[in-house]
């Protein structure tokens, strides 16, 4: 494989330290955020458990990608993949992509002005949400939300569509136009401000997946030269690290939610009997459940690849995103369909857990680039 | 950087340069058709006198079998060594000094089962590129159920007699041995019978019968044992316990099917096809999704193959799960083919055109799936053995 995939060096398989991470992840999730407690803080109307926030804080998974003069672990993407995966496996919600993956690697770049930033984020304080989706789809570039200069100061109106963990959020990365017009590349730039800023409301969504999204109403929202992160008109630049490591993590998460979706059916598969026989005895659920199997596999490659050239050669790392985020996507989709199928009626039952599955994972796959989004830039980096 | 790393450095640098030196010029970049492949053995006659040199340099240095111990003629490197030495070959266009069954599968097979006396005998024989071996596996009523062969070996005291039918032995009628599954006990439980057994082709009583297949000339054959003595000594493990040998085996080709080694994948590109058309196929949205989805399919793919070299370079085996690797590698073969068919259009029509013999390629890749145990097949093993799914 020519780069830009991993350097042969480097290998895909999990290190002792990365299998060490990923069995406590398991143990821990599997106790202290199985399904069930999806059901419960949906039951409850809450996006999430604070508690459970807290936790991982403890155990430093706030601070997986914040350098360690800031109190954060830095244990680098491919652990904040894993920890992902592991988090996918048990639908287990929580802010993590939005602030411990997607905030803390845009502010890392952002220079010694974020440090304060990021310590808070480590100690699990800051909550952060990314304001961009304007539209249905995700594309950046699009954006058409003005950031009016007034003296010293901008001035930021406009919607954005569709913000995760942005009911909950104390600060908003957003990204608004200081020039030029919505598809130009440049003329974007990247504020951090505070959710309680004066002309800032939001309204909640009710989506299917039970967190938090949330529609952003900027009506004349004052922002400083202080609150913006990278450079002015070049905040593309400044959100590139926080969107690649996003999109890695996400697809990482969908690639969990794949497999802990396959290992409930496998887990059905092998109880439920019909005809006399345990259903999965029957060949045609057998291939089905192999090739299931088969296309996780894959997609488990491409996630760790992804992990690698994102802690190696990140500057390299557009191609090895993509690549993790359209098969998470599709495999995800996969694997949450043959689940219901397989499991029958009792698949479309609220009462059983495999629907939680597919909602989160329709929701994944949009988030960030869906399929078609992604396979562009695959395309496009392959010379097609 | 690490030693391990500079060590690998200059590991690149010394072999790159060796290639350099020794690979005459004008193989360089030659485009690898059926035709450039060297198989060697004892009927083997050489396209010009640069594939010769090319060889007789590559055995020296060991280096037709990378990774076979030194005292059978390998050149004892690691799978990191190796896999340097092949990515330089491949940089410079280089082409395999030898490829053969021998080295793909009767030699790991004898490195791991045999004697020493079979591995003194036959392994320098096939890294010097003198005996070409095929195999005899698959017979008449033994396809997917390979278990089922009949083909016996009796016990005749000082030596066996052989009858039966083998089919699909590719290159069996250009072959100097051939290594075969034969039935030596016809009452223990069928995987119990099978032995794993060395024939001379030029034993009296083997005739061998090419066959034609859709996509044209082939190199498989009919291959029949009539009253065939083969020594006592010619028995690979032990007595009644070829199957395992076999199952050793079918993973390793199977890995190779699936995409590994000189694996079928990657022989053609799917942004070089769509490349020759000059963007106009591009314009179609079908096949520009098509083509989308392969690619990531593909890459995705390519990576996994990395990823299980790593296990097992770590020491932890793949198992059962090289059957993944087979039935994934193969159907998207097929499914590159299909796409490089559609973009190549009328092109694509004539068994040589525009883009060779891209015809009879795309009808070959239909085996793909057939051959070392049907994709059906892979996805039982990968229920049975790696899901555990239950039998009642």
């Amino acid at each position: 494989m020519s780069a830009p995939m991993k350097e042969m060096t480097q290998s895909l398989i999990d290190t002792e330290d990365e299998v060490m991470l990923r069995d406590a992840a398991r143990g821990f999730l599997s106790e202290s955020s199985p399904v069930s407690a999806l059901r419960a803080n949906r039951d409850a109307g809450r996006a999430y458990d604070p508690a459970l926030w807290a936790e991982m804080a403890q155990m430093g998974w706030t601070g997986v990608l914040v350098p360690e003069v800031a109190g954060g672990a830095d244990m680098g993407h491919r652990a904040a993949g894993i920890l992902a995966e592991e988090m996918g496996r048990t639908l287990a919600a929580s802010p993590y992509l939005s602030t411990a993956v997607i905030a803390a690697s845009v502010l890392r770049q952002a220079g010694p002005g974020a440090q304060g930033a990021l310590e808070s984020i480590a100690a699990g304080e800051a909550i952060y949400a990314l304001a961009l989706d304007e539209g249905p789809k995700f594309a950046p570039k699009a954006t058409a939300m003005q950031a009016e200069k007034h003296g010293n100061a901008f001035r930021l109106s406009g919607v954005k569509a569709f913000v995760a963990d942005g009911a909950t959020a104390g600060r908003v990365l957003v990204l608004a136009r200081t020039s030029g017009s919505a598809g130009d590349d440049a003329g974007l730039t990247l504020f951090d401000i505070d959710a309680s800023r004066a002309g800032l409301s939001r309204e909640q969504l009710s989506t299917i997946d039970s967190r938090d999204h949330a529609r952003l109403i900027f009506d004349g929202v004052e922002a400083t030269g202080d609150d913006i992160i990278g450079d002015l008109d070049n905040g593309f630049a400044a959100l590139r690290p926080g969107l690649q490591a996003g999109q890695a993590a996400l697809a990482a998460e969908l690639t969990g939610l794949a497999g802990g979706a396959a290992a409930i059916t496998l887990g059905y598969l092998k109880e439920r009997k019909q005809f006399d026989r345990t259903i999965g005895s029957f060949q045609a659920l057998q291939h089905r459940a192999a090739h299931l199997w088969s296309e996780i596999e894959v997609t488990a490659s491409a996630i760790a690849n992804a992990g690698r050239v994102l802690d190696h050669t990140p500057e390299d790392a557009e191609l090895a995103v993509s690549l993790a985020k359209a098969r998470a996507a599709q495999t995800a989709k996969l694997a949450v369909s043959e689940a219901v199928q397989m499991h029958g009626g009792i698949g479309m039952t609220d009462a059983f857990d495999i629907g939680f599955f597919m909602k989160r994972a329709r929701v994944g796959a949009e988030w960030l680039g869906d399929y078609g989004y992604h396979a562009a830039v695959i395309a496009a980096a392959r010379g097609f | 950087m690490s030693n391990a790393t500079e060590d690998l450095a200059a590991f690149r640098a010394e072999i790159s340069d060796w290639i350099k030196q020794n690979c005459p010029a004008a193989l360089l970049g030659r485009p690898m058709g059926e035709t450039g492949i060297v198989w060697g053995g004892r009927k083997w006659t050489f396209t010009d006198d640069n594939q010769r040199l090319w060889l007789d340099r590559a055995i020296t240095r060991g280096l037709t079998a990378p990774r076979w111990p030194t005292q059978y003629g390998g050149a004892g490197l690691t799978r990191a060594q190796e896999k340097i030495y092949r990515e330089e070959m491949q940089k410079l266009g280089a082409p395999p000094p030898l490829e053969s069954f021998g080295l793909w599968m009767l030699g790991p097979a004898l490195l791991e089962f045999g004697n020493d006396a079979q591995k003194a005998e036959h392994l320098p024989k096939i890294t010097r590129g003198e005996i070409r071996w095929c195999q005899g596996y698959s017979e008449p009523g033994a396809g997917s159920d390979l278990a089922n062969v009949q083909t016996r070996a009796e016990d005749m005291g000082d030596h066996w007699l052989v009858n039966g039918q083998k089919i699909w032995t590719s290159y069996a009628d250009q072959a100097d041995w051939i290594f075969a599954l034969v039935r030596t006990d016809r009452d223990a439980p069928k995987h119990r019978g099978i032995s794993f057994m060395l024939m001379d082709m030029d034993s009296p009583g083997i005739t061998t019968r090419p066959i034609r297949l859709i996509s044209g000339k082939s190199p498989f054959c009919e291959t029949f044992f009539d009253n065939v003595k083969v020594p006592k000594e010619n028995l690979v493990g032990e007595l009644n316990r070829g199957w395992d040998i076999a199952k050793y085996l079918l993973t390793h080709e199977r890995e190779m099917i699936g995409g590994g080694g000189q694996g079928l994948l990657g022989a053609r590109s799917v942004a070089q096809i769509l490349a020759s058309q000059e963007g106009a196929l591009l314009a179609d949205p079908v096949l520009r999704a098509d083509a989308m989805q392969t690619e990531v399919d593909t890459l995705a793919f390519s990576l996994t193959m990395e990823r299980y070299k790593d296990q097992a370079e770590a020491g932890r085996g793949v198992g059962n799960a090289s059957a993944m690797l087979k039935y994934y590698g193969t159907e998207l073969n097929k499914r590159r083919y299909e796409l490089m068919m559609a973009t190549a259009g009328s092109d694509g029509l004539e068994w040589e055109g525009p883009h060779g013999g891209l015809a009879p390629e795309w009808l070959r890749t239909k085996a793909n799936s057939i051959e070392g145990g049907t994709s059906e097949v892979m996805l039982d093993i990968i229920a049975k053995r790696v899901l555990e799914m239950p039998n009642t």
